[in-house]
């Protein structure tokens, strides 16, 4: 069954002094399957973080509308759990406390919240950094903390807007993994933006190609790879194919973005 | 000397200490050497005489005791009433709009102007002395506090919604706690500027403190003991703000990591 279901969705910002208003999004029709993990892939400023954000409630949609278990989205709330490619952690919380936030919210008692913050600092590997402060940390241990955060909530979709962006080559391939094992065991369904073409690849059960202003989808690619994954299958000749193919698609996007059209 | 290079703790408190040395010898100079009259400014022996005299004859312990009081007291109530309303005006817009013409236009009124006013509406007492520090503490806390709070980093307001935050949540646990050491920066600015105001209100119409004895040691050409009282208000005004960046240390150990 769908679980998330965006019909018709755009999005235009307003005109700025006398210029054209920007149709950051075309009208847009996605379904998202139970427990897919869906990449939404394209050139900066193709609208596809636009599209996250209306997803997550942070933005609302110009018409359409976005529908998530069937209840129409209104505003961001704990079901639709987000990492940002900035660094979100709350400076002032140390790990644990940047974890508890949600239950916090939520008024789970400090037994339990305990126990699930000790279960997915577990999970990311970041049990003996509980008491730090977030300046403390790398800038992957913090975006490891930000998934842990969002998923301690429990919430009905994963929302991730180039979360590993800022993050060396080598830690990147990392934090796909880890990200990738989580997803294998927890099957939550996912809906993860990003720009890079391999990472794309790598962790979705489908790649969502956009194209550039206005932002639209244009291309659906349905990832036939098997799990468990492992890094090795990125030099797999299913995986060039996939890539060649992808970078086809988003080649000319990314031209026609450069290009300012 | 290389731009923004550190230098070592050592050589800092040197050269810290140095201008001191090097001010207090121009000083010795210019008076001990005979260079300007005794009338107009008395030299560094003298003030810690006249100083010293103050202390053991004069009762000037009291008038400290007495402006520190009054700083305190009317900087705390301003402090009470300001950082609220700095508070909801950072985080919410219509409060803001509301308040912020009023208290920008008021925020230049000067405070010393005030002190006859408040001479005429609350005599020459101690609420006077308090009213014109509230006056000069008041607009500047809330108009910073609130650029403070409308500051706080969106995506971090953002990240905290979809983590469930409601509006309750968002001042609370976010707003508050992201400008908590920003305020308290500002607080420790404030009191700078309160030490202004309160010996400006002691020059009129009082019978105590450190501004009392400055005017009344004007009237006997007594510069060495103004001097030394000018010298304690530069001292506490060093001392507090001492106290105030170790508070804020020991309260914020996250904004320093």
């Amino acid at each position: 069954m769908s679980k998330l279901l965006i019909e018709n969705a755009s999005r235009v910002f307003p005109a700025v002094r006398g210029g054209q208003p920007t149709r950051a999004l075309e009208p847009t029709n996605v379904t998202v399957g139970d427990n897919a993990f869906v990449t939404i892939l394209g050139p900066s400023g193709c609208g596809k973080s636009t599209l996250l954000r209306l997803v997550a409630g942070l933005d609302t949609p110009t018409a359409g509308h976005i529908l998530l278990d069937g209840k129409p989205v209104t505003r961001p709330g704990p079901d639709r759990g987000m990492v940002f490619q900035s660094y979100t952690l709350f400076p002032w919380l140390t790990v644990a406390d940047n974890v508890a936030f949600g239950l916090r919210e939520k008024g789970v008692a400090a037994a339990e919240r305990k126990r699930v913050v000790e279960e997915w600092l577990a999970r990311v590997g970041l049990t003996s950094f509980a008491n730090h402060y977030p300046k403390q940390l790398s800038g992957g241990m913090q975006q490891r903390t930000a998934i842990a955060r969002a998923l301690a909530n429990d919430p009905a979709i994963l929302l991730l807007d180039e979360p590993f962006g800022a993050l060396d080559n080598q830690t990147r391939a990392l934090m796909q993994e880890l990200l990738l094992g989580i997803w294998e065991r927890e099957r939550k369904t996912v809906l993860f933006v990003t720009h890079d073409i391999e990472e794309a690849i790598f962790l979705a059960t489908r790649v969502l190609v956009m194209s550039a202003r206005p932002g639209r989808i244009k291309a659906d690619v349905p990832i036939a790879l098997p799990y468990p994954r492992h890094y090795t299958i990125k030099t797999s000749p299913e995986f060039s194919a996939l890539k060649a193919r992808l970078t086809e698609e988003i080649r000319a996007e990314a031209v026609l973005a450069a290009e300012g059209h | 000397m290389k731009p923004l290079s550190p230098i070592s703790t050592g050589a800092k408190v040197l050269l810290g200490l140095s201008f001191f040395v090097l001010f207090f010898a121009g000083w010795a100079w210019a008076t001990l050497g005979g260079y300007v009259s005794k009338t107009f400014l008395a030299d560094p022996l003298t003030m810690l005489e006249d100083g010293k005299l103050l202390l053991t004859k004069h009762g000037f312990a009291f008038d400290i005791g007495m402006t520190i009081w009054r700083v305190l007291g009317g900087f705390i109530i301003a402090a009470i009433v300001a950082v609220p309303i700095g508070v909801l005006m950072g985080a919410y817009k219509p409060i803001e709009a509301f308040f912020e013409p009023f208290v920008s236009f008021a925020r230049y009124l000067p405070a010393s102007a005030f002190i006859p006013l408040l001479i005429l509406w609350a005599g020459i007492g101690e609420l006077q002395k308090l009213l014109v520090i509230f006056i000069g503490s008041v607009f500047q806390i809330v108009l910073m506090v609130a650029v403070t709070v409308g500051s706080v980093r969106r995506d971090l307001v953002e990240a905290a919604l979809t983590l469930g935050a409601r509006d309750q949540g968002i001042l609370a646990r976010v707003l508050i706690p992201a400008s908590a050491p920003g305020i308290f920066e500002i607080l420790r600015l404030v009191l700078g500027w309160a030490w202004t105001y309160v010996i400006v209100a002691e020059l009129i119409g009082s019978s105590s403190g450190i501004g009392h004895m400055i005017i009344d040691s004007q009237a006997l050409l007594a510069t060495g003991q103004i001097i030394f009282g000018i010298i304690v208000i530069g001292v506490i005004g060093l001392v507090s703000d001492f106290l105030f960046k170790a508070a804020n240390r020991k309260l914020f150990p996250w904004s320093l990591a």
